[in-house]
């Protein structure tokens, strides 16, 4: 994963890794709650097992919700997921995925520049101030 | 009117291979077409329309619905219920509106609010649909999150899905590179604003949609 910085004008900012274990001890909501409330801090989190797709899903929803103007615009979230094999299990009872490595900050803060296969490069525009 | 009440031999048959009505829910990424497609299913099949289009993002900001549009496909046919939802995004700045597009700043901020809650009812109708049209711009980089999102939703929730490689008409468009994204799913290139290859879209869509998926969970 690649960091560039755009412009220097805050005095710091927070980059957290956050381990699969301290996820796992999670239930779905209280994981939500905890990147939301980090991201709504000015964090900027990369998180070593993302966020299944529902998660995802429900992380959008969840954001949408919390959207206040000049205060937060919402997420900017990029991330892998497993590759599956479709077995006639996961075809016939839906293909969960694994989440992978994930990166996730507020959208005034970050921006997803390019994104492949290998790498994810994001800009971390420090044009908010800390 | 579908067919799930129809009786006698043929009704019968369609229960045993496959459906004739299926709610499908076109979804995507702000401004990738979703709406110019629906309604150009809707004029080829009703000569209606669902709703405007426009280069501003988030033009539609309430889901629209159609339903009992029958489908022909040679000698099959399908009826749908064509759900357009509002696009899906992660991220909506009421500035954006005003310094990209000119829109007034009270303007920008009812647009924001509209455009958030459309974002909460498109996710919402995933609850309700059977299958997804998920239209992406084929002249852009088809890994973004919201794409990987509703792909892996769909995916877990065991939703038939159909790739609409739209806006081929433009010049640097690259269908083929979505198409070696998402193998694992139909994509069909085509261009909702001129109609070109919709038919092989509208021939993807009963096949697809109109399997039996005796395994499906909902």
């Amino acid at each position: 994963m690649t960091y560039t910085m755009v412009k220097r004008q805050r005095k710091s900012i927070s980059i957290n890794l956050v381990s699969k274990q301290k996820l796992d001890k999670l239930s779905s909501q209280e994981k939500l709650d905890f990147i939301l409330r980090e991201i709504r801090q000015g964090k900027v989190l990369v998180l070593e097992q993302g966020l299944t797709p529902l998660e995802q899903t429900a992380l959008i929803e969840k954001t949408m919700k919390e959207i206040e103007e000049d205060a937060f615009i919402g997420i900017e979230m990029d991330g892998y997921l497993a590759e599956d094999k479709a077995t006639l299990f996961k075809r016939l009872f839906g293909v969960i995925r694994k989440p992978g490595l994930t990166v996730i900050g507020p959208a005034d803060l970050i921006k997803t520049i390019r994104k492949d296969e290998n790498i994810i490069q994001t800009e971390i525009l420090a044009e908010r101030g800390v | 009117m579908g067919l799930f009440g129809k009786t006698g031999l043929a009704g019968i048959i369609h229960r045993i291979f496959g459906k004739k009505h299926a709610k499908i829910g076109i979804y995507g990424p702000p401004n990738v077409g979703k709406t110019t497609l629906a309604n150009r299913i809707l004029m080829d099949w009703t000569g209606e329309i669902m709703g405007t289009v426009s280069e501003i993002p988030h033009e539609t900001r309430t889901a629209k619905w159609k339903r009992n549009i029958k489908i022909e496909n040679g000698s099959s046919s399908l009826y749908f219920d064509i759900v357009d939802t509002p696009g899906i995004a992660t991220k909506i700045d009421y500035k954006d509106f005003m310094n990209t597009y000119g829109l007034s700043r009270k303007e920008a901020r009812q647009r924001a609010k509209e455009a958030t809650e459309g974002v909460i009812e498109s996710i919402r109708w995933l609850e309700e649909v059977d299958g997804v049209i998920l239209v992406m711009d084929s002249t852009q980089d088809p890994f973004t999150q919201v794409n990987v999102t509703i792909l892996g939703n769909l995916e877990a929730r065991n939703l038939p899905v159909l790739i609409a490689a739209n806006k081929i008409d433009m010049e640097d468009a690259s269908p083929a590179t979505l198409k070696a994204a998402f193998p694992q799913h139909p994509v069909v290139p085509i261009s909702a604003l001129t109609g070109y290859n919709t038919d092989t879209l509208y021939s993807t869509m009963v096949k697809h949609f109109g399997k039996r998926r005796w395994w499906k969970r909902r």
